[in-house]
């Protein structure tokens, strides 16, 4: 499989305005745990991000930079700990493409699992403590060993995403233990977190717009 | 809900514009970022700059107290978010004086994440010397035993106060922070949530409580706290608060202590005052000496109703360090 620096755009895209159909929902969920603004924040950054694709990042074909441009507007932009997050994930998944214009299956499975081991790094959270870690790390371990047993992109990472939703619903059942919401102890049972919700639905939206081009 | 504003996604930027054109002899705008205001102050050489920060959405705090004895730049995030790097980095580049810049902030995961990469940036690429002193007095947001998981709430106020006043004394960077520290170490906060504050963005409430309860412990961006306990008076409110706090840090009778009762927005002075009054009987009792008292909106929470009691035990140098003027547009001490 291969995914251009066009495709790659358009997931970008595609992802604004998931956000803006879902913002509602992702601040819903916030003021159960938080402080109610996830999807303000998730707003304010790929709003900033869309105006890059359509000026700096148009013509742009380099993938490594167009992740690094996408890392940076959206941390400039929002702040918040959301920001240092994202913006490590994409930066460390320019890292993987560094000069390219197109991902080959390799590029897209290394680049996804930069982006959630430096997440990860970033926050220092682990698996268990009611963070978007919890739809990333199941998400990119299943990635990994599929892609290595199969190597076949799309499967893997189809695979990948019912871990990755699987890690998402199991916030629900999870006390918190890092960021705002921990504070909550056992009032944040029965509730899913918003972080491990919208990168969930960012890798579905990756999905999505790699199904649609590959018809 | 009802707001004020032109266009709630502008709301950050209005506010900004209109406090730079009001205090025009306090603070100036950086021209590299907008989020950045730094004082208008000549400072000395060789002063340590001192470096406030944190989400929108807690005036006075955090841009009113950039001015003479206080902090000397601020870094402004979005609504009850930090700000990025950029600004933080900027502020710390216009207010280093070759001694180095102090942070200082509440502890939150997106605070400590985007001051920590701008103090590794201002290392790195600005050859700046960076201290940091998070400030966690909230004893509601976490058992003693996980003290360094507790948020920042009203006695950040105190830390800027304190450090502030170091810098002005010609501490260095260490001594800065030290004080800093030893504000937080000897400090601690209560509060108590009445009724939500609304988002501009979502015009939702950020909590859910009933006309007869009251929240203790809720966050000042209204994070649930610990228990919602039917509406309770003002004295045993300030017994609650005060009690849980007495618990948490000893203070033995005949010490000294600054108080703070700090409104979170929607509360009227007079039931800060009310809180006061049985704050300042239950101290007397217990033979603890009031040294200094402060009693209003230092940080806030939007349009919030409730109150939070913060103790900081003084010993003299906190004493000369809280005694110190200070002259900033939204707080001033003779």
């Amino acid at each position: 499989m291969e995914i251009t620096s066009i495709d790659y755009k358009e997931f970008l895209q595609n992802v604004v305005e998931m956000v803006e159909k879902e913002k509602d929902y992702f601040c819903e969920l916030d003021r159960k745990i938080g402080d109610g603004d996830h999807g303000i924040t998730m707003s304010i950054g790929w709003q900033a991000i869309q105006d890059k694709l359509q000026n700096e990042l148009l013509e742009e074909t380099d993938l490594a930079k167009i992740s690094v441009v996408t890392g940076k507007t959206f941390l400039s932009a929002v702040g918040s700990s959301v920001g240092p997050l994202y913006a490590t994930g994409f930066m460390r998944g320019a890292k993987v493409v560094k000069g390219k214009d197109t991902f080959t299956s390799d590029d897209l499975k290394d680049f996804w699992v930069a982006f959630a081991h430096g997440i990860q790094e970033r926050g220092l959270a682990q698996v268990g403590d009611k963070t978007m870690i919890d739809t990333l790390i199941p998400f990119s371990n299943e990635l990994e060993a599929n892609y290595s047993k199969t190597n076949n992109f799309h499967q893997a990472f189809e695979q990948a995403l019912v871990a990755a939703e699987e890690g998402m619903e199991s916030t629900k059942d999870i006390v918190s233990r890092l960021g705002r919401s921990s504070r909550l102890g056992e009032r944040s049972l029965g509730f899913q977190d918003p972080g491990a919700t919208s990168v969930f639905y960012i890798l579905r939206t990756f999905m999505e717009t790699v199904e649609r081009n590959n018809k | 809900m009802k707001k004020i504003v032109n266009n709630p996604t502008h709301v950050v930027e209005e506010m900004i514009e209109g406090y730079i054109k009001a205090h025009p002899n306090h603070v100036r705008q950086l021209p590299e970022n907008d989020r950045s205001l730094v004082t208008v102050n000549k400072t000395r050489d060789n002063k340590v700059g001192v470096l406030v920060g944190g989400g929108s959405g807690h005036e006075p705090g955090f841009l009113g107290y950039v001015g003479s004895g206080m902090a000397d730049g601020v870094a402004i995030g979005n609504i009850f978010a930090s700000p990025s790097p950029d600004p933080i980095i900027e502020v710390t580049k216009a207010i280093d004086k070759g001694a180095g810049v102090v942070y200082l902030y509440g502890n939150y995961a997106g605070d400590i994440m985007n001051f920590g990469m701008a103090a590794e940036m201002a290392d790195l690429e600005e050859d700046i010397e960076v201290g940091i002193s998070v400030v966690n007095d909230d004893v509601a947001s976490a058992p003693k035993a996980e003290q360094e998981k507790r948020r920042g709430i009203a006695g950040e106020f105190f830390v800027f106060k304190t450090a502030g006043a170091a810098a002005d004394f010609g501490y260095n960077l260490e001594d800065v922070v030290r004080v800093a520290n030893k504000t937080n170490a000897n400090m601690r906060s209560m509060g108590v949530g009445i009724s939500p504050c609304y988002l501009p963005q979502t015009g939702e409430p950020s909590f859910l409580i009933g006309e007869n309860e009251m929240e203790i412990g809720l966050g000042h961006h209204g994070e649930p706290g610990i228990e919602k306990v039917p509406m309770g008076t003002a004295d045993e409110i300030a017994e609650r608060l005060v009690n849980e706090i007495l618990e948490d840090m000893d203070i033995p009778s005949g010490e000294d202590v600054a108080v703070l009762v700090n409104g979170l927005g929607a509360t009227p002075k007079m039931e800060m005052y009310i809180i006061f009054r049985k704050v300042e009987a239950m101290l007397t009792e217990k033979g603890i000496n009031i040294y200094r008292s402060y009693v209003g909106d230092y940080i806030t929470s939007l349009e919030m109703g409730g109150c939070s009691v913060t103790l900081l035990k003084l010993d003299d140098e906190l004493k000369k360090a809280i005694d110190h003027p200070v002259n900033c547009p939204e707080f001033v001490q003779q």
